[in-house]
């Protein structure tokens, strides 16, 4: 009907049939390509680029001269000790800073979402860490986590606990770096479980409260249920944060080896390292394929997760 | 079929966007950092790493007050392990180069012998007449094996031992530096003198910084070190090494050492709190003290010659002139005035950093020092000057210090063996050369 109306009267004026379906084939084409464009140029080009110069062996001094090098950047990085420490800290880190994390941005969104006198008050306070800079607050942390004249360790010893090496320990360092992601994000997650704690019905709170449930069992049988796709995206979010952690551990030394024996080094600062601390450009590469393909898996694991949960929910 | 055709021509476009992409990146790098306006004047951009003290001892003011069109922009980073790879991302096309660049001495091997085409020969300016300015080494060792000049000397780091005598004093130790000099005629009777030390002085106070800079003092005096003379990495069959590594340990195990990273913040506000008696201190280290521990601890600290009977050295500069400055001449005749002899005498009777510049050295003979309890530093960087070995250098010279320090950071302050620790410093060497 639609068609009918408007080529009618436009016969004249148009081009040729064949021509305009042609054009009509085309134009879909015509509006998607600008972003394709910029995604070959901006992430497709870089990301076949570092496959190909994985395979050479590359100096940041002389970037031109490339000398074929096989697998070899690859055997010499699963080779490398210093590379499955930055794995496992990658990891423990990253347990260390997202599940406090996400636990104590619940509890808050749970407390923000009564009726409590200045709530805008509290809710743009805690969006402010989030909106602190990286550099800023790392720096600062790195100040209270000082061994001898930090803030922490002088507290410590008011309640005689003997100093600790914030900088050297294993355990110690990676739950200081923590702390830095944990108080930067807690905020972000917080306001966004907010949201969707509104987003959930009041008349099933009422209906709980009728059938005599305490506030506790309403926060467990209404709103976790109610929250779980939100909590889906934090947990996707934050994995995927905590894989490339970067600028944290870099500056709380200031060193891109974290900490004299690594203690704290991501794989995004062995990566940074082996790029521009030891300018082995075709090295980094092969770190950055390795940490793709990682991220990729890890991504595909949640999806299953999570279709495997909307398939026993169908089923329900 | 036509979708097929019409995705091809698409994946054309889209080469032929990319290719553009490509190109524009290209042309957009590159740039420097000075610029010069229509009345002829200009600004010079400087590069540097650490405490070079020009700034400090007013040389800029100088040079513009003598040069009303030239205005001089310096940016310093603390530490040259962060400056270095900062310099090597500008170098590969990243921009921001300044017109001149400081280079460590540890580095100027890779400068010479990988980067030569980065860097302006200064032998164009006429910097070949300048030769017979500095010792045959120094002038050596900036030079590339065809001959040309890829930097002029700032100063070196003839090595001492800067002493807190208020400390000293307290926990019963001679504070005259003649007396000292003769206490620790070796590496192991400074140790020895730092358990005495240590025993008075307790916990809060210890004899020395970290056993990292302990470590590069010993390693100073060495001619060989990582590197022998045909350019083969010999670092961990060097007994020299070996040697220097296991007093260091053993300064750890003792417990003189205040475990502080060098260059650390926590390091920084050491130098006041008086955390350790005892530095490491290379000329250029006088001006860090003074910039650190501040005009009040004035006359707490003094200078003693070198325990292990021979001199060393430690670090020392040059700068250089990096290739696309726009005015490069311009900062030639800077970098030129910079290193002539009237201006590191100055330099170093204000800083400390000791001159490399033989006109110099004559000059500052008599230097005494009131920040540093009057202490002859003159005569006595002089000397260790005249008689450090001259060292043959390596491309990863800074790389290998670098690995071993931090090894040793994991010594002091983690307690790991010292054979494991040696493992990771190869390991980390390994990586580092690639």
């Amino acid at each position: 009907m639609m068609t009918l109306t408007a080529t009618a009267p436009a016969r004249a004026a148009r081009p040729p049939a064949p021509l305009r379906r042609c054009l009509a084939k085309l134009s879909p084409y015509a509006y998607v390509t600008p972003f394709f464009a910029l995604f070959a140029a901006f992430g497709l080009f870089p990301l076949l680029y570092t496959a190909y110069v994985s395979l050479y062996r590359v100096e940041l001094q002389a970037p031109g001269e490339m000398q074929w090098r096989g697998l070899g950047n690859y055997t010499a990085l699963f080779g490398d000790e210093y590379f499955w420490t930055a794995l496992r800290n990658t990891f423990t880190i990253g347990v260390i800073s997202t599940v406090p994390q996400l636990l104590m941005a619940l509890g808050l969104a749970h407390l923000l979402n009564y009726k409590l006198r200045g709530r805008t008050l509290f809710r743009v306070t805690m969006l402010l860490p989030y909106a602190t800079s990286v550099a800023a607050a790392t720096l600062v942390f790195a100040q209270l986590f000082g061994r001898d004249f930090g803030l922490i360790n002088y507290l410590l010893g008011l309640a005689g606990v003997q100093p600790v090496d914030w900088q050297s320990g294993t355990l110690a360092s990676q739950i200081a770096v923590s702390s830095i992601v944990i108080w930067r994000w807690t905020g972000y997650n917080a306001l966004i479980y907010l949201a969707g704690m509104q987003s959930i019905p009041a008349d099933l709170y009422e209906a709980a409260e009728l059938d005599g449930a305490s506030r506790w069992r309403q926060f467990l049988h209404v709103t976790l249920p109610g929250l779980r796709p939100t909590i889906l995206f934090t947990v996707v979010v934050s994995t995927i944060g905590a894989t490339q952690l970067f600028g944290e551990p870099l500056l709380f030394e200031g060193n891109m080896s974290g900490g004299i024996s690594h203690q704290y080094q991501t794989l995004g600062l062995y990566m940074y390292q082996e790029g521009w601390g030891f300018f082995h450009l075709g090295r980094a590469a092969a770190t950055a394929w390795v940490m793709f393909v990682l991220i990729v898996l890890l991504v595909l694991v949640n999806t299953a997760i999570a279709r495997r949960r909307t398939r026993k929910e169908a089923q329900r | 079929m036509p979708i097929s055709r019409a995705a091809r021509r698409a994946t054309r476009r889209l080469g032929a966007v990319a290719l553009a992409g490509a190109l524009l990146a290209a042309c957009g790098s590159g740039s420097s950092g000075s610029t010069a306006d229509k009345n002829g004047k200009v600004t010079i951009t400087i590069g540097l790493f650490g405490t070079f003290g020009f700034k400090e001892a007013g040389l800029y003011k100088e040079y513009e007050r003598l040069h009303p069109n030239v205005t001089i922009k310096e940016s310093s980073t603390e530490n040259e392990a962060d400056y270095w790879p900062a310099l090597q991302t500008r170098l590969s096309g990243g921009g921001g180069l300044a017109d001149i660049q400081g280079i460590e001495v540890g580095r100027i091997a890779a400068v010479t012998q990988q980067q030569s085409d980065k860097f302006e020969d200064l032998s164009a300016f006429g910097a070949k007449s300048l030769k017979s300015d500095y010792s045959a080494a120094k002038w050596a060792a900036a030079t590339t094996s065809d001959g040309r000049v890829m930097g002029l000397g700032t100063d070196v780091g003839p090595e001492a031992i800067c002493y807190r005598s208020d400390l000293f004093k307290k926990a019963g130790l001679p504070t005259d530096r003649a007396e000292l000099a003769k206490k620790w005629a070796t590496w192991d009777d400074y140790l020895k003198l730092g358990e005495q030390y240590q025993a008075k002085a307790g916990a809060k106070s210890r004899w020395m910084d970290s056993v990292g800079s302990l470590y590069q003092l010993i390693v100073g005096q060495q001619k060989e070190r990582y590197y022998d003379a045909s350019g083969k990495l010999i670092y961990d069959k060097n007994a020299a090494v070996k040697s220097a590594w296991d007093t260091s340990v053993k300064a750890a195990k003792d417990g003189l050492s205040a475990k502080l990273a060098q260059w650390s913040p926590a390091w920084n506000q050491a130098f006041s709190s008086g955390s350790f008696a005892t530095i490491g201190c290379p000329a250029w280290m006088l001006g860090y003290i003074k910039g650190q521990a501040g005009a009040k601890a004035t006359g707490t600290w003094d200078v003693a010659p070198l325990p292990g009977g021979v001199a060393g050295n430690w670090g020392g500069s040059y700068l250089a002139i990096p290739k696309g400055s726009s005015h490069a001449k311009q900062a030639y005749d800077l970098v030129k005035w910079l290193t002539a002899a009237p201006q590191q005498e100055k330099l170093f009777k204000k800083q400390g950093g000791f001159p490399s510049n033989l006109g110099a050295i004559a000059g500052v003979k008599d230097v005494k020092d009131p920040y540093f309890s009057n202490a002859p530093i003159g005569e006595l960087f002089g000397k260790a000057a005249e008689t450090s070995p001259v060292q043959v250098l390596g491309v990863h010279d800074q790389d290998v210090t670098t690995q071993i320090t931090n090894a040793l950071g994991e010594v002091e302050r983690k307690g790991t063996s010292s054979s494991t620790a040696w493992g990771h410093a190869q390991k980390g060497v390994d990586n580092a050369v690639g």
